[in-house]
């Protein structure tokens, strides 16, 4: 860590706080009714940051891979019913199979960029193994909520031509080509998008603390670009897998769109 | 003597499974024959010619093909044979003859080429002229695209087709035309080639069929015409 590093207090929080309250003063006047949900979403800032430098804090004290399993155990089970949540239309453990996508996707990845590619010792060290999970989570996260969402949506409205393909002949394999094409598609163009304006159009969060944290613009870079290359893995082997197992849930191995199992919410 | 396709005791319900759209349903088709099948709406016609290709999971009873439970691995080379043809037809992007080559790739019928000339021939049957091949196949009328339908799955040379409502789209003369194409192709071949026709219209049942049946609440009327031929 570099000397130009500037430690925050609290003093210096409760001078950002005084932006949110000059915000909900504004807010006030001109009868926006936006004060109460500025008020509840800066709490929320404040409580969850809070709980997380705690428990962060307790593992980085606590470098047993025990202890580091659990966490990102529950890491992952909490990103794949958030990515389940968001879906338009599910199906009868969907859960099951958003999660198990989400845990292979970004555990291999996470695994390979521990052990082959960053290397702390020891492997598993928290400081790098619970932010590197929690990028590729969080991605991988969007890719599978995508991904499925856009499989039902195909799957629904081309009920038709799929069952077209299916009278004709076609494999489920074949009937299902079309919209599992466009469910990856769809789920992986978030972070290809990202991808093709870094450094260009925004700074990355983790490279933006990196600077911050006074780290050297070259090195930065180097860590941003491994960064991203395991998060666009991590989300392409998550999304593919998610559409992959939907598509069993989805067909039959009769050859059959078993489109009476998607229920919309 | 047994039938060409045999449905035995076949059963489907709705997908909360409170209720049976088919319920122990024997139904059976011989090569030659032509069956017309009419009934209310909403009777279970199109479900009954859904179960008899799979389309949707049987709840119970099963399906044999020339003498042959259809089991898992042959149903799609099954499809390819006793083919359901949808009331309202679905295409895919692209020029209609696009989509009259698409069944081509599809494995269930590889060994097979896709023949313009052969396509040609049928819409002149048909009545439509060979430049609506050009045409995109999602601009095509309601009827216009019944027509393609029947093109596109009458030059893969199917044995058996199980008709939702061909013509339920079509002017009176369209109609007629389909009617006789339609009959003519199971008379060239009675050997190897049969049809089960569904239409609201009586006339129609009766001019296009060899054996005519009722069908509602999921079941068999009554044998109306069995055996009976013309």
């Amino acid at each position: 860590m570099s000397a130009e590093y500037l430690s925050m207090g609290y003093g210096q929080i409760l001078a950002a706080t005084l932006l949110i309250i000059v915000n909900m003063g504004i807010s006030l006047v001109l009868g926006l009714a936006l004060e109460r949900r500025l008020l509840v979403a800066s709490a929320r800032t404040v409580v969850q940051l809070s709980l997380l430098g705690f428990v962060l804090g307790w593992v980085y004290q606590h470098p047993q891979w025990y202890v580091l399993f659990p966490v990102a155990g529950l890491m992952t089970f909490v990103a794949g019913h958030a990515a389940i949540r968001r879906v338009r239309r599910t199906y009868p453990k969907a859960l099951v199979t958003g999660t198990t996508a989400m845990a292979a996707g970004s555990w291999s990845i996470t695994l390979i960029g521990l052990i082959v590619i960053v290397r702390p010792t020891p492997w598993y060290a928290p400081q790098y193994a619970i932010p590197l999970l929690g990028m590729i989570l969080g991605n991988t996260l969007n890719g599978i909520s995508l991904g499925i969402d856009r499989f039902g949506e195909e799957l629904v409205n081309k009920r038709d031509r799929i069952e077209t393909l299916l009278a004709l002949g076609a494999t489920r394999w074949e009937a299902a080509h079309e919209p599992m094409r466009e469910a990856l598609r769809t789920g992986m163009t978030p972070i290809i998008n990202s991808m093709s304006v870094v450094g260009i159009v925004s700074i990355p969060g983790m490279m933006t603390g990196q600077l911050l944290a006074g780290v050297v613009p070259v090195e930065a870079v180097r860590y941003q670009m491994i960064i991203m290359f395991m998060i666009a893995s991590g989300t392409a082997l998550g999304t593919l897998l998610a559409v992959l197992l939907s598509y069993f849930r989805l067909f039959s191995n009769k050859h059959q769109l078993l489109v009476s199992q998607l229920t919309s919410r | 003597m047994r039938s060409d396709l045999e449905a035995a005791a076949i059963g489907v319900r709705v997908a909360s499974r409170e209720r049976w759209l088919l319920r122990d349903v024997d139904f059976s088709v011989s090569f030659g024959e032509r069956v017309g099948l009419s009934g209310p709406s909403g009777g279970g016609k199109s479900t009954l010619l859904r179960a008899l290709v799979l389309l949707d999971p049987l709840e119970s009873g099963s399906i044999r093909w020339r003498g042959n439970i259809v089991d898992e691995l042959a149903i799609p080379t099954f499809r390819s044979e006793v083919t359901y043809v949808h009331q309202r037809p679905a295409f895919l992007e692209g020029t209609v003859e696009e989509n009259l080559r698409l069944p081509f790739q599809l494995r269930a019928q590889s060994g097979r080429k896709y023949d313009a000339e052969l396509a040609v021939r049928w819409l002149e049957r048909l009545g439509r002229p060979p430049e609506l091949l050009t045409q995109r196949a999602d601009r095509l009328s309601g009827g216009e695209g019944q027509l393609v339908s029947l093109v596109r799955v009458l030059q893969l040379r199917p044995s058996l087709l199980l008709l939702d409502e061909p013509t339920s789209a079509l002017d009176p003369e369209t109609s007629g035309r389909v009617e006789e194409v339609l009959v003519g192709w199971v008379k060239d071949r009675p050997d190897e080639r049969a049809c089960v026709w569904v239409s609201h219209d009586a006339d129609q049942v009766e001019r296009v069929s060899t054996r005519r049946l009722l069908f509602a609440n999921g079941q068999f009327a009554s044998p109306v015409g069995e055996g009976a031929s013309t």
